[in-house]
């Protein structure tokens, strides 16, 4: 039997999609369904004076109205901050609350302010219309590099400072520096992002009074960690007595992977009036109220020898958390962050402060790299500064710096298990033609073109997040993974899974898994995920984990059914269990011809046991049934690398940038189908591109936002991206037995700063993302030198 | 109100709508034709495309009273008998999609371009499909999946 590990296999799910029958939050209507509609603050600042209903109460179809005095009446526990952070000075981090409804003061532009419910959408949206919000608008903290010299937004919080938080030893880091050859430093913005999952959020409440069950179905990544988040935090209804469905989901990027306040107000509305209530954003909502990503300003400063060694890095960043702390807001700037500034590379000593800080924006939380593509951009626009600073090809000085033994222990957090960077680097050098750039270069002179071209070596942390490691830097819960396989009596597996995939096709590459393993064909092999009712508690899709943790968590229930497999067959066979082979779906004993296919074993699982005259398949003291469980906590992080080349061309007339030719080589260990990781890197890619060319998130200075459309906000399209050419070099992840590192991000933190050292190698200057026409137009109109004659 | 008489996916069908219902909002409220998606609120996503009278149209932009008389295929109506499209079958093939949110309207709107070029070039490709955005693919193997329709139709 050939294996399934390994092969391109077309998708499972592809034919419910393409056939429009995908089945979304927002295409499930219930029986007697409420809608609801949100009144959100149009000011970025203000103290709400007063909230009055009674216009909207007496319009046509209107069911109730809530408002932060209801769920505060009725203890609704507000939105969370899931990961405590430690300042440097030993105190712990300030975080302000967060209700579901503001009460007292609104601090975005989209902050919720009360839920209108109506027998009809368009009554909804009309009586909120009546619902009359009173406001002293203050002045709004808007800006990243402002918000500590400002007027603190919320009480209690000077400078508007949630953590300053340290990693590694800043001393001995200022030492080194000081003791360099050469210090190369650097200013960077980390452009603000807003995820954009094609499919807008959405939430239906489905309580029903007689069972008192309540069951929500939402856009998520993550419906187990939404379901205890809501029953223990939100205290909306217990944990046992609610279910939470996750369908069809479209995208999430990090931007679905904890409830929103609109879930909380979704599910306790419909508690409140008794009936499924359904709540569909709009695209200005979810531009609006969506947690953005990115948002940092860092300075840099990076260590030399004369001959190229790196031997200190000092990193200072201010991250934007927007007005709140979301979920997974403080763990982004800092544990995903911190650790990966140091790249792949041997850097002996390293510091990184990260100032968190709070502004009248809408929350930033993790999209698609979360930390990781901030860290990459710094690592890879500070080492390409550095290797010019001293005449040295990218390339060379890239080889000089990179870790070379495995395992390596950086210097801040990470044990690096295994890797070769020079492989995928010199791979990416041969596919890009690296060696005859400079004739590409001035063939584009000839046109009147400035051609440049920018490496990208990076590291990713993976498989999120193993607990002996997270919690040995402060962390206070690690990230495992459960899964049970069900062999049903008939010979079909059912397999549940914690991940959930949301256009990352786990129903193939999992079903490929289990089919390898049980050697069962994939046909009869489902992959179920997404509704807590059916599956074991897991902690959802995010952090290129699915595979590395929760598919090892597949991995090893088959290995217990095989276990028991193994005892069944070897009763039935009249042999001990250690002398049966499993191979191919077969229990063979061994020299002997006698074997069992797993579908027989099954079967004789499910078979009564002993009585009388009937006489059971099973060993004595085994269990019926063939179901097995298990929960997998990894032992480490895994950790993806790659080398990505980009050659750019920029129109000096205009400004324009045009992706040229991109080559992308990766690492990600162990690939279970090329085919589904393929389209995982182009994603990514085109994300990353994205933020480098075209995207940004932007407020004016009275917090509106300004960019809350398609009209304003650039998504890249068809035509924005030239053919990308991907390949792959391998060392197996060791802290797993798939081997696998996780590939879902690495195309979104390998290409910004690989685009940007593109970009200013064509323009010889400065230019920060999104390097807009506009933007690289007025750098080159600065900087002369570099324009040619066409 | 107005009463309105259609042809969708083969099938005659006679409605009352309100004069402001959306097609979008039709198809997916009125008749449970869920596959047409609603992306954003400026007509730019393009997750809505349907054909109206053969040529593509972004749903979320036309309202119903104004298609009284005409023909509309949804994403449901692509297949035939059973057998799905060749740009069904290469979207699968290629890895055309992901999550699937973007997909109906995508391959709609390249369903209307291999109308009308039936041998498009990547350029030309990449120009008619900018109004449809992906989140997820990168766009590359969507391209892939529409060569490779162009060429089996």
């Amino acid at each position: 039997m050939t294996s399934l590990i390994g092969s391109k296999i077309e998708r499972k799910e592809d034919k419910r999609f393409l056939t429009g029958k995908g089945r979304y939050t927002a295409d499930i209507n219930l029986v007697n369904q409420a809608y609801a509609y949100f009144v959100r603050s149009p000011h970025a600042r203000a103290k709400i004076t007063k909230v009055d209903n009674s216009k909207a109460m007496k319009a046509p179809g209107v069911i109730d109205i809530f408002t932060g005095d209801c769920i505060t009446k009725d203890k609704i526990g507000g939105l969370i901050a899931g990961w405590k952070i430690v300042s440097q000075d030993g105190k712990d981090m300030k975080v302000p609350p967060h209700p579901a409804l503001a009460k007292d003061s609104v601090n975005y532009v989209g902050d919720q302010i009360a839920v209108v419910v109506a027998e009809t959408l368009e009554q909804a949206k009309n009586a909120a219309e009546l619902v009359s919000v009173s406001y002293k608008v203050k002045k709004a903290v808007v800006k990243t590099s402002d918000a500590m010299n400002s007027e603190a937004i919320h009480e209690g919080i000077d400078q508007n400072l949630c953590f300053d938080w340290l990693l590694g030893d800043k001393g001995k880091t200022d030492e080194a520096l000081s003791k360099a050859d050469k210090i190369v430093k650097i200013d960077l913005v980390n452009n603000r992002l807003i995820p954009n999952a094609m499919e807008p959020r959405a939430s239906i409440g489905d309580y029903n009074s007689s069972s008192e069950q309540l069951t929500l179905y939402t856009t998520n990544q993550n419906p187990h960690l939404t379901r205890l988040v809501m029953s223990a935090f939100n205290a909306v209804h217990p944990e046992h007595k609610f279910r939470v469905v996750a369908p069809d989901v479209g995208g999430g990027f990090g931007s679905k992977i904890y409830p929103y306040a609109e879930d909380v107000v979704i599910a306790y509305a419909s508690k409140k009036i008794e009936r499924p209530v359904k709540w569909v954003a709009e695209r200005s909502e979810s531009f609006l109220s969506d947690c953005h990503g990115r948002d940092h300003i860092s300075h840099a400063e990076i260590g030399l020898t004369n001959d190229g060694k790196m031997t200190a890095l000092k990193v200072e960043t201010i991250a934007n958390l927007g007005s709140y702390a979301s979920l997974f807001a403080t763990v982004t700037p800092t544990y995903l962050y911190g650790p990966l500034i140091l790249g792949l590379y041997d850097i002996p000593v390293a510091s990184c402060n990260v100032k968190a800080v709070f502004t009248n924006t809408a929350p930033v939380d993790a999209y698609r790299g979360a930390g990781r593509p901030e860290a990459t951009f710094l690592i890879e626009r500070i080492v390409t500064e550095a290797a010019k600073s001293i005449g040295m090809d990218q390339a060379e000085f890239r080889k000089k710096n990179f870790i070379s033994k495995f395992p390596h222990q950086q210097c801040l957090v990470h044990n690096i298990d295994s890797g070769d960077y020079s492989a995928h680097l010199n791979k990416a050098l041969e596919i890009s033609d690296y060696k005859n750039f400079e004739n590409r270069r001035a063939q584009s002179a000839k046109k009147g073109k400035l051609r440049g071209i920018g490496f990208s070596s990076y590291i990713e942390a993976c498989g999120i997040a193993p607990s002996a490691v997270v919690m040995s830097i402060g962390a206070g819960v690690g990230l495992w993974e459960s899964a049970e396989v069900r062999f049903n009596a008939t010979g079909n597996v059912s397999v549940f899974t914690g991940a959930h995939s949301h256009g990352q096709g786990h129903e193939t590459t999992f079903a490929q898994i289990v089919g390898d393993k049980l050697g069962v064909p994939m046909e009869n092999i489902d992959i179920i995920h997404g509704d807590t009712d059916k599956g074991p508690f897991g902690m959802g899709t995010y952090g290129s984990r699915s595979l590395a943790v929760g598919g090892t968590a597949i991995a090893k229930a088959c290995d217990k059914i095989v276990e028991k497999g193994k005892k069944v067959s070897a009763h039935m066979l009249e042999g001990k269990p250690e002398d049966i082979d499993f191979k191919n779906g077969e229990f063979i004993l061994k020299n002997s011809n006698k074997k069992k296919t797993i579908g027989e074993i099954a079967f004789a699982c499910y078979l009564p046991g002993q009585y009388g005259e009937v006489k059971s398949p099973l060993p004595p003291g085994v269990e019926p049934g063939l179901k097995e469980t298990a929960f997998y906590d990894p032992i480490n992080f895994s950790f993806p690398a790659g080398t990505h080349i980009c050659e750019v061309e920029v129109d000096q007339e205009t400004g324009e940038t045009k992706v040229e030719k991109y080559t992308a080589v990766d690492d990600f260990g162990t690939i279970i189908n090329p085919m589904i990781v393929e389209g995982q890197v182009y994603g990514g890619l085109a994300q990353g591109i994205g933020q480098a060319l075209y995207e940004n998130g932007q407020y004016d200075d009275s917090g509106q936002l300004t960019t809350a459309s398609y009209m304003d906000y650039t998504m890249p399209r068809a035509d924005n991206f030239p053919r990308f050419k991907l390949e792959y070099t391998t060392t197996p992840a060791t802290s797993n037995p798939l081997g696998a590192k996780g590939c879902g991000e690495a195309g979104a933190i390998a290409s910004p700063p690989a685009v940007m050292n593109a970009v200013i190698d064509a323009i010889g200057t400065d230019v920060s993302m999104p390097a807009t026409a506009e933007k690289v137009w007025k750098a080159l109109k600065e900087n002369s030198s570099k324009k040619v004659a066409a | 109100m107005a009463s309105i008489s259609l042809v969708i996916n083969g099938k005659k069908i006679s409605k009352d709508v309100s004069d402001n219902t959306l097609l979008s909002d039709f198809l997916r409220d009125n008749l449970s034709l869920t596959g047409t998606h609603v992306g954003c609120d400026t007509s730019q996503c393009g997750a809505c495309v349907i054909h109206l009278n053969g040529s593509s149209v972004k749903s979320c932009t036309a309202l119903v009273v104004d298609c009284n008389g005409s023909e509309i295929t949804t994403i449901e109506g692509l297949a035939n008998n059973g057998k799905m499209h060749p740009l069904q079958e290469a979207f699968k093939k290629h890895h055309g999609l992901q999550c699937g949110f973007c997909t109906p309207g995508m391959v709609m709107s390249a369903a209307d371009l291999l109308q009308k070029n039936k041998n498009p070039s990547e350029h030309e490709i990449r120009d008619w499909l900018e109004g449809n955005i992906c989140r997820c693919t990168g766009y590359q193997g969507i391209v892939e999946a529409v060569k490779d329709a162009a060429s089996k139709m």
